[in-house]
């Protein structure tokens, strides 16, 4: 039994403090929906994702109902499009995005993630394809999202598929520059991608994952902050186990949730991301937190190693909570969608540099960061690389979302609205690796990798 | 199955009469309640028996969250099990 006095503070939690389940995302297994003729696929795939995913979202709100916590997107997954492409080679994979799209919005979802394709060792039948038709996929749909895995520490770096992804990045956001270049934001470029990450762009349904299976992401970085904010005084293991206790008490309500909706949709639990998921409204921040912690800015020097303990204090706290953790599992550092960095960014504290090295010791990588509207695409593609050397060595996942700002330059601001939020175009290094970037080739899998 | 009101806001006269006889509308009995002051706010909390509920819960949920509106206070009616989880292991 509870006390009475936890009751106003979960109250105060959810109500003040922002505290909310970020997604509950319904992985779906589109493998057997393969077929030779694209228009039969595209019917069995739109049957499957509107059969699976029809309760979804009023199950969701049923919950959130009942609980009173509110759950903010409702997300589908599902296979990477590439495998789905392979056994259709000559038509445009562009027919799959629209069969998503017309899903996604039939179910009332946020999002769908899964146009994707692993390529990190190499291009098999249906990835080329799929790659070049990101831009206009990311074009003439809204819902559906898009990944590329680049890289692993098992197999190396493919840099042939980093060179293509910098072109396609730009493509992407030229194609909607119209619409503050809007494609960019729904295309994440990995390394070592996790199978069953329920947060997007980067949401796929990996192929080693049950037929469904209900995924959750958990968010929460104004409950750390207020927690931190109200314990004056602490030393940095003090801070430690404050975060530690704040998420535990986060993770147990993405479990209850995550179970919750498993048994009433009749579809297997699968995680819970330990995930710290900012959103740009004020009180909902990463960057906060750290600044909360002893940083007048955040991207101060010190930034790294405030955002190493929180991102593991996070872990430690999270993983007693839940029974079953995966996915991308950390402190998120997306500059647009977090309040903080976006004051950071635009007062100069924050550079690309420091969030490159604050991504070896969190969760994602260099995510929703706009970068001037002429930046060459090999620039894009070593920025790509930069990020999957650190994934690689470090045995984690790292990932690449820029957002070439096209007709903007350094200091101008792009806005997406909602939950993508808006920032600042900053920075990038002008010196060229077109060299570097034109070798191509694979990057070999590092010694880490060697661990039989 | 049991549920959690709470009410937090300006006090007045009348919230509790008006809470509980809301619950007795819907054959919600309450169990226990306690009062506290939150922030300088009026804070009352009510554990509840809800089996015999005669509308959906979320529904019931809903109308308490409409009955605060009218007092001018945030009242809301939550499952018990969302505590239970965060705050006990």
């Amino acid at each position: 039994m509870y006390n009475t006095h936890d009751i106003p503070e979960t109250i105060t939690m959810i109500q003040d403090e922002h505290l909310d389940i970020r997604t509950v995302t319904l992985g779906i297994s589109l493998l057997d929906c393969i077929d030779g003729d694209i228009d039969t696929a595209c019917r069995r795939i739109y049957d499957k994702i509107t059969r699976t995913a029809r309760d979804l979202v009023p199950v969701c709100e049923e919950i959130e109902r009942e609980y009173g916590i509110p759950i903010i997107n409702k997300r589908i997954s599902v296979t990477p499009i590439a495998m789905l492409a392979a056994a259709c080679k000559t038509s445009n994979p562009v027919k799959f995005a629209l069969a998503l799209e017309r899903a996604a919005k039939a179910t009332g979802v946020n999002f769908i993630g899964g146009y994707s394709a692993l390529v990190q060792k190499g291009f098999a039948a249906g990835d080329y394809a799929l790659l070049e038709s990101i831009p206009e996929a990311l074009d003439v749909t809204e819902h559906v999202c898009s990944s590329v895995n680049i890289g692993s520490t098992k197999a190396g770096i493919n840099m042939d598929a980093v060179a293509k992804m910098g072109r396609i990045v730009r493509a992407t956001a030229e194609r909607t520059a119209d619409r503050n270049c809007i494609g960019a934001a729904k295309l994440v470029v990995f390394c070592n991608a996790p199978e069953d990450n329920p947060f997007m762009a980067g949401a796929f349904h990996g192929v080693g994952e049950p037929d469904c299976v209900i995924n959750v992401g958990v968010s929460g970085p104004g409950v750390v902050r207020a927690a931190l904010a109200k314990s004056e005084g602490l030393d940095l293991a003090g801070v430690s186990e404050l975060i530690k206790r704040t998420a535990f008490k986060i993770t147990r309500m993405g479990q209850l949730v995550a179970k919750e909706a498993s048994r009433r949709l009749c579809i297997p639990f699968g995680i819970v991301d330990l995930s710290l998921a900012p959103t740009p409204a004020v009180g909902d921040s990463v960057a906060h937190i750290l600044e909360e912690i002893g940083l007048e800015k955040c991207g101060a020097a010190g930034t790294t190693a405030a955002l190493a303990m929180l991102n593991d204090a996070v872990k430690k706290g999270g993983v007693m909570a839940s029974s079953r953790v995966g996915g991308l599992s950390g402190a998120f550092i997306p500059v647009t969608e977090d309040a903080g960095m976006i004051d950071a960014a635009r007062s100069g504290a924050l550079r690309i540099e420091k969030l490159e090295a604050m991504t070896a010791v969190c969760s994602v990588g260099l995510d929703m960061i706009n970068i001037p509207g002429d930046t060459p695409a090999e620039v894009i593609s070593a920025i790509i690389a930069d990020e999957a050397a650190i994934g690689m060595i470090n045995s984690k996942t790292t990932a690449v979302r820029v957002i070439p700002a096209i007709g903007k330059q350094v200091g101008e601001e792009l806005s997406f609205g909602g939950l993508l939020g808006s920032g600042p175009v900053m920075e990038v290094s002008r010196y060229s690796p077109a060299k570097l970037i034109a070798r191509g080739g694979q990057i070999p899998a590092p010694i880490q990798s060697l661990k039989n | 199955m049991r549920a959690v009101i709470t009410v937090v806001g300006k006090d007045n006269v009348g919230i509790l009469a008006r809470v509980s006889s809301e619950c007795a509308k819907y054959q919600v009995n309450i169990s226990e309640v306690s009062q506290t002051i939150l922030h300088d706010l009026f804070c009352m909390i009510m554990v509840c028996e809800v089996d015999r509920l005669t509308i959906e819960f979320g529904e019931f949920a809903d109308r308490m969250k409409q009955v605060g509106e009218e007092l001018g206070m945030s009242i809301q009616a939550m499952h018990e099990d969302l505590f239970n989880s965060m705050h006990r292991i």
